[in-house]
């Protein structure tokens, strides 16, 4: 059994709580919020042991690892305190606030050889993992351009300030929000190097931008588009997609669908012209299901990293390191 | 239970496959006339129970049928609750605290929940009623016989192992609104053995079962022998597997499996849902 604490039981923490709390392999010895209503809903119906003050439950429960779900300008001065104590780490998503304070602890990661990895859940994904072995087995021939996408209603009207509507502590469309699918380019494609003529429109919100555009050039010196809006109620729900385009053809994708033209040679399993396939064909079945075969695939494949079953080669510290920089040349280079 | 329940994911665009489609079926169903045109559809081919999350929409559905006493004297309304995205996007900019704050009625928290106060089990269960009974206003008039709660909630109390809440649900509903409860989930067996466990005999549970596996966490093997050994009023939803199973053999495969009481599932056309209709006949028949 892997003994693992959650600190932060807000939206992402208290579902990663009932993923973990499933998972047959986890022993979860903490759960650290500061809600006092959350606590002792935890503690009196799951059972939980919870703490408001995060070290004390670090030096009480002597976990192997920790999830950290907490607002993000809290997850540098966290993350680097639980580094020095050596418990494998699952953070959320997006690392840092800067990418000075996520290259420190890549390297402190390192240092201390532990398991670090943090919720871009996307590559957990199997349209986009197949997305990815198309693109590295070359059957698009050369690419020449790509457009990320990612559209949802997050802020449809003005509305009271959070720290979501913070851009000091990480809120804003480009770091909450587009931060998933720059995520995505780097991993399936290359990392971004640089960011040009990016457009920060703010839509209902006062303080952060609500959408994001911008022209992108990865380290291959590939280039393409990035268009994310939060603003968009035409999309019931967050929709992300990847459009790949070749001398031998084209991949359009998104979490359900995965869409493929071919002009000639195609693979195993692919034909000339478009071929179809679904996330149904592409998923494999988890062994819980809360709100997407995505997170809790996530997290198993964190629980095993921590196990020594598998690598620890997804979403390390140091992709989502790359993610955070891409983010600030897109601030950098906004006009 | 009916044998045929008729569901409502093709009228709020939620297709598990395909943006697209789901973009042309909110496009298709964009005036609430369309989907009255569509149950009535569904009512001449002798389905009489509509399965539907509390989408703010389906108030109007209601309206509508509560004022056709005579015309939907034998219809059904199974409300799956809550429509979770509503509170989902709360909870984001709210934080759970607030998100209660904003959605439980009247002055439960301002009341209450003043500073430092210790928190009762009563005063979690009152939330949890106090939120049924909003989700279950705008059925009122409407024979509601069993009421659902969605997966993601149930699901949810299944992983942090509030099984109690699940339980004191369960009580509610019933002596509330003389309904039973059913349980939408992800993960049948692990859900049964929870409700087994909080004294809870025979539940109606309604779940993914299909030919190819899709959503049946801990793989379809463990469903079938759960469906075969032991006591559940089963549901069988997303039996075409997301689309992944052409309709006659997903029908088929549902239909010879043991001791499922009702097959749920949503067309937007007419000629569907009758293909889906007759396919569960035929194969019901064959037993």
């Amino acid at each position: 059994m892997l003994k693992v604490a959650i600190i932060g039981a807000g939206k992402m923490g208290i579902s990663h709580l009932s993923i973990l709390g499933a998972h047959p392999d986890v022993d979860v010895v903490g759960v650290c919020d500061t809600s006092k209503m959350v606590n002792d809903f935890l503690s009196r119906y799951g059972k939980f042991n919870c703490f408001t003050d995060y070290k004390k439950m670090m030096s009480e429960t002597k976990p192997d690892a920790v999830v950290v779900a907490v607002p993000t300008k809290f997850h540098y001065s966290m993350i680097k305190d639980l580094l020095l104590s050596k418990v494998h780490i699952f953070a959320e998503k997006p690392f840092c606030l800067t990418s000075a304070q996520g290259e420190e602890l890549v390297k402190l990661a390192k240092q201390q050889g532990i398991v670090n990895q943090i919720g871009y859940h996307n590559k957990f994904i199997g349209t986009f993992s197949e997305v990815k072995r198309l693109v590295n087995s070359g059957v698009l021939g050369k690419i020449y351009h790509f457009v990320a996408e990612s559209y949802g209603p997050v802020v449809i009207r003005a509305k009271q300030d959070t720290w979501r509507s913070d851009p000091s502590e990480g809120g804003g469309c480009l770091m909450d929000y587009a931060s998933h699918v720059i995520d995505l380019v780097n991993d399936i494609l290359a990392p971004v190097a640089s960011a040009k003529s990016s457009l920060l429109k703010k839509i209902y919100s006062t303080n952060v931008e609500d959408a994001v555009y911008s022209t992108l050039e990865l380290e291959n010196k590939l280039t393409g588009l990035l268009s994310v809006n939060w603003s968009d109620e035409t999309h019931r729900k967050m929709t992300t997609s990847i459009t790949i385009v070749g001398t031998n053809g084209k991949i359009e994708s998104d979490a359900n669908e995965l869409k493929v033209y071919l002009k000639e040679n195609p693979p195993e399993g692919y034909t000339k012209g478009w071929t179809v396939k679904y996330i149904t064909d592409l998923t494999e079945e988890v062994d819980f299901y809360l709100r997407g075969e995505e997170y809790s695939a996530q997290l198993d494949y964190f629980v095993k990293a921590a196990m020594g079953k598998v690598p620890n080669t997804i979403n390390t510290f140091e992709s989502a390191w790359k993610t955070d920089r891409a983010i600030e040349m897109i601030k950098t280079s906004a006009i | 239970m009916e044998r045929i329940l008729f569901g409502d994911n093709q009228f709020f665009a939620v297709n598990h496959i395909s943006d697209e489609k789901s973009r042309a079926q909110s496009i298709k169903f964009r005036e609430d006339a369309a989907i009255i045109k569509t149950l009535d559809d569904a009512r001449s081919l002798g389905i009489n129970t509509f399965m539907c999350t509390t989408h703010e929409r389906i108030g109007n559905i209601c309206d509508v049928i509560r004022s056709q006493p005579e015309k939907y004297k034998d219809f059904k309304i199974f409300p799956c609750m809550p429509y979770a995205h509503k509170y989902a996007n709360a909870v984001t900019e709210l934080g759970i605290a607030g998100t209660l704050k904003q959605y439980v009625p009247g002055n439960f928290f301002g009341s209450m929940f003043k500073g430092g106060m210790a928190y009762l089990s009563k005063d979690y269960l009152s939330i949890m009623e106090l939120l049924v009974d909003s989700e279950m206003k705008m059925f009122k008039g409407i024979s509601t016989p069993v009421v659902f709660l969605q997966n993601v909630i149930t699901d949810l109390f299944l992983g942090l192992r509030a099984y109690e809440v699940l339980a004191a649900f369960q009580h509610y509903v019933k002596k509330k609104y003389d309904a039973e409860a059913g349980f939408i989930t992800m993960n049948m067996p692990k859900l049964l053995d929870a409700l087994e466990g909080e004294g809870i005999k025979n539940p109606i549970i309604c779940s993914s079962i299909n030919k190819v596996g899709f959503r049946m966490s801990g793989g379809k093997e463990i469903y079938e022998e759960t469906l075969r050994t032991r006591q559940v009023r089963a549901i069988a939803m997303q039996v075409l597997g997301g689309g992944a199973i052409a309709p006659k053999e997903a029908i088929e495969y549902v239909c010879g499996l043991p001791n499922i009481e009702s097959i749920l599932f949503g067309a937007s056309s007419k000629a569907n849902i009758q293909n889906t209709v007759e396919n569960i006949h035929l194969f019901d028949s064959k037993k």
